[in-house]
């Protein structure tokens, strides 16, 4: 099939950037999104051209590296997919797809579709995780977890911090992103000890790091390649309000977003 | 070189406890002194890292990636095996001690893998404790399941996603000392040479990769966590960065390679659908519990998989081996497919496929506890093939997933230059010719976890590494080193890009020392490798300059490398004149076609030392002796 892509360039991070028109003459129905970005590529660097610069790493929809803008829609919009997922057999002959990267402030680009993503770690650096120094822990069966605490911990857990849900957001709010570590945490006993600190820390973090707040459109949910619920960010914002109300001056760091 | 794995001896059972107690401390107050780099940080670094800076070290951790969270751990989908026998089904520790070393084709060393065991039970209460969310039953206890090579349950497992839940354990465990300072990470950030410095690993030099800006850190220690080489056959179910490059420049400066040829071609991923493939995608091991392999009896059979009536299918597996049949280790599954497929009986357009059949496991068990199980993996199938498992069976085909080769180390994981600690994928120890299925995170965590905290403790302690100046001569030269390569590389007007580079040079190796090897190929090879590489360097196409976000640069230093490693391996493969594990070579089978091992003359671990540019490298030897787990031939049937 024949597409024509307009695609995001941009040098660096204090470039300008635009988009620029390029045909694909040769996509094939089989190949991934990516796979036909590289035949691209190849084409441009034996022309001569700088070849476009995407993220990407395990091309299995796990690592969370890959992503951008398709048509307007993170990953493209289908169903619980990443952009390394998506094959060329949802396009069609003569399709125009723009290609954009993730647009935020927490996210500045870095080239053409790559961007920083550096603020999700430090969200969870600032309290998305058990603490558990090495070599003390008790044997593994002495906590027992109901399986549907396990099931639900392990629903939000599926999160690949891609940043879909930033991207999509008309507010650029990472809600999305930081209720699933705390629902994946908070439905365990284990982690329960630090539950009000966790989600006092994210959220203030969160704040730190230029996100809007969540205004409940519900973007994020849609294009989560791996379906994370809506229900998380409720379950920060009852975590965070119950730590505020209990916790004094710290607490009074700014909104749940 | 003499090869001294510094072993303990002794009643094995005590021996890790032993080696322990006599390993040196380091004072609490005198770690923060200490400087220590980790490069990589999937399972075995990232748990490295955490770790020893939650004992006090200063820790520089360095990863290509955007994020920590990115290492390709996180694609392991299968489980983690533990010798926890939670299911009174007759595991131990002996027991997962003996089918490793069995599972390696006795290639392994027996101190290791006994250690390896013991510590495998801590690493699932270290997890759990973390919030690992492992599959549960009912009562709220851990679930198993079993996997290939072994008769008891002990894999733990979370859904489809072990491994990315065993890497977000470790990576909120490494951001939380990141957030307390004891860890500094260096995102996007590459090695490129390691310096040495008085015959001990001092530092290494990197680039950026955002900026080109070349950067030389000194340290006490250096830990390579880097993961495998599998990438050098350019398909792969590797991720699409991950590179030898850290190894490889050990190894030029002085670090023993061991057992190179020791790949691992994994039996269940998706086939091959066309040229412009980028990588292969692994289909989870644990689908052999339910699923059943098959081709058609009859040659060239391109019927529709339903109108095969039963008694025309060749379930091969479990004819050929009935006692553990669709469970049999992956050297031997993956072998076995390439039979059939050699044979005629392949299927798919291609004809490099067997069937993978749910129709069975989900008349006994129903469509929703299979789609419990894998639910995610029929899915990501469909995604891939556009083809529903539920409905027609999945096609499979074996594909190069992990190398059992890999830096030389001792028992307490150093290299053979002092200061240099090698862990996970990266290293050669615990796996001998083949690895079982999910003992890869559990030797991850073992090696980041528990092991390197004790041993890098005791280097320190007795080697009191001093100061290095930067511009001590050593720390120039391997800048100069990493600086000239990479002009080398931007300096052509070739015609060629990287990638088709690597595609041939993957296409070479996979042809001659893949699946099985023989004297000819290998020979043929080792003429192909050198005359390819040298076309690489005069033809190489890298645009751009150093100064920048540059992926082709990045590549074509990774592929630079990989031409070397290819050439090693094949050299290792000719040497080596005997099958065992994943080194099938033609000439040396038993009248069923299976591995012939040659224990009178190649019960060693080959571990090879570069020499100078151009040189043959020189074969270093360390004798394998099995006291408790006695060679035999490897049995499945």
């Amino acid at each position: 099939m024949k597409l024509t892509l307009h695609v995001w360039r941009q040098k660096n991070a204090g470039a300008r950037g635009g988009l620029v028109r390029y045909e694909v003459p040769n996509a094939n129905e089989h190949m991934s999104f990516l796979e036909m970005l590289d035949v691209l590529n190849e084409a441009l660097i034996e022309k001569g051209e700088d070849p476009i610069a995407f993220d990407h790493d395990c091309r299995e929809g796990i690592c969370g590296m890959c992503g951008f803008m398709i048509n307007g829609k993170a990953h493209g919009g289908f169903k619980g997919t990443t952009v390394c997922q998506l094959h060329m057999r949802h396009f069609k002959d003569g399709d125009v797809i723009y290609l954009e990267p993730w647009r935020a402030k927490a996210f500045p680009v870095v080239k053409d579709l790559v961007v920083d993503r550096g603020s999700f770690d430090r969200i969870i650096a600032a309290g998305g995780f058990i603490t558990a120094p090495t070599g003390g822990a008790q044997d593994a069966n002495t906590i027992a977890v109901p399986k549907q605490a396990a099931d639900l911990a392990m629903d939000a857990a599926a999160c690949i911090g891609c940043g879909a849900c930033v991207a999509a957001c008309p507010n650029a709010a990472a809600a999305l992103f930081v209720g699933a570590k705390i629902s994946h945490l908070g439905h365990l006993p284990q982690g329960q000890a630090e539950r009000d600190r966790r989600a006092l820390a994210m959220v203030r973090q969160m704040n730190v790091e230029g996100f809007a707040n969540c205004t409940n459109i519900g973007e994020c949910e849609a294009v989560c390649p791996k379906q994370i619920p809506l229900e998380v960010i409720a379950r920060t914002n009852g975590d965070y309000l119950k730590a505020a109300v209990g916790a004094g001056p710290e607490g009074a760091a700014g909104g749940t977003g | 070189m003499e090869l001294n794995s510094h072993a303990p001896t002794g009643p094995i059972e005590q021996a890790w406890d032993k080696h322990k107690f006599e390993l040196k401390l380091v004072n609490p107050a005198n770690k923060r002194k200490y400087n220590i780099i980790v490069v990589g940080c999937g399972l075995a670094g990232g748990a490295a890292a955490a770790s020893l800076g939650e004992l006090g070290y200063n820790v520089q951790c360095f990863c290509y990636q955007d994020s920590p969270r990115r290492a390709h751990s996180i694609a392991a989908q299968g489980g983690i095996n533990a010798a926890k026998n939670y299911h009174n089904d007759g595991d131990s520790i002996f027991r997962l001690f003996y089918d490793t070393v069995k599972g390696g084709d006795f290639r392994s060393r027996e101190a290791n893998v006994y250690r390896l065991a013991q510590v495998s039970v801590n690493i699932i209460d270290q997890c759990v404790a973390q919030g690992v969310p492992f599959a549960r039953e009912y009562g709220g206890l851990l679930d198993n399941r079993s996997f290939g090579g072994a008769q008891v349950s002990r894999t733990f497992y979370a859904r489809g996603q072990t491994g990315q839940q065993l890497l977000l354990g470790a990576y909120q465990a490494l951001e939380r000392q990141i957030g307390l300072g004891t860890v500094t990470m260096n995102e996007r950030t590459e090695m490129l040479d390691l310096i040495v410095v008085d015959g001990q690993a001092r530092g290494i030099v990197t680039r950026d990769l955002c900026d080109g800006k070349i950067e030389v850190h000194i340290a006490d220690a250096v830990i390579l966590a880097t993961g495998g080489y599998g990438n050098v056959f350019y398909l792969s179910t590797n991720a699409k960065g991950c590179n030898a490059t850290a190894i490889w420049r050990a190894y030029k400066r002085g670090a023993l390679f061991a057992n190179p040829c020791f790949t691992q071609i994994h039996p269940t991923c998706i086939p091959v659908a066309g040229e412009y493939q980028s990588k292969l995608t692994l289909m989870s091991e644990s689908l052999r519990n339910d699923g059943r392999i098959w081709v058609p009896k009859k040659p060239g059979d391109k019927r529709p998989p339903a109108s095969i009536p039963e008694d025309e299918r060749d379930y091969y597996l479990e004819r050929r081996y009935p006692s553990f049949g669709n469970l049999v280790p992956r050297d031997i599954a993956s072998r076995a497919a390439k039979a059939e497929c050699d044979a005629g009986h392949g299927v798919g357009e291609t004809g490099l496929g067997v069937y993978l059949d749910f129709s069975e496991a989900m008349k006994r068990l129903g469509q929703q506890k299979i789609a419990e199980r894998y639910g995610n993996l029929f899915e990501m199938y469909e995604r891939i093939t556009g083809e529903n498992p539920y409905e027609v069976p999945m096609r499979i085909y074996p594909a190069i997933h992990y190398t059992m080769g890999g830096l030389w180390v001792d028992y307490n994981l150093m290299s053979t230059i002092p200061g240099l600690f090698v862990l996970g994928e990266a290293n050669f120890s615990d796996h001998g010719a083949n690895r079982l299925g999910a003992s890869a995170l559990m030797q991850g965590l073992a090696d980041g976890y528990f092991i390197i905290p004790y041993t890098i403790g005791n280097y320190l302690a007795t080697a009191k590494p001093g100061k290095v100046a930067a511009d001590a001569p050593a720390v120039k030269e391997a800048v100069a080193n990493a600086a000239a390569i990479t002009k080398k590389l931007l300096n052509g007007s070739g015609t060629r890009t990287v990638d088709s580079f690597h595609r041939e040079l993957g296409k070479i190796v996979w042809d001659y020392c893949g699946m099985a090897r023989n004297e000819a190929g290998l020979k043929k090879a080792l003429t192909l490798i050198p005359a390819l590489r040298e076309e690489f360097w005069k033809n190489v196409k890298v645009l751009g300059t150093n100064e920048e976000f540059n992926q082709s640069l990045e590549k074509a230093g990774r592929v630079a490398d990989f031409f070397e490693l290819a050439e090693l391996m094949c050299r290792d493969a000719l040497e080596r004149n005997e099958s065992c594990g994943g080194h099938f070579r033609e000439e040396f089978q038993t009248p069923e076609g299976e591995a012939l091992r040659d224990d009178d003359h190649y019960s060693y671990v080959s571990a090879w030392e570069y020499q100078a540019e151009g040189a043959a490298p020189a074969l270093n030897k360390e004798p394998l002796t099995f006291e408790y787990v006695h060679p035999s031939q490897r049995s499945y049937k």
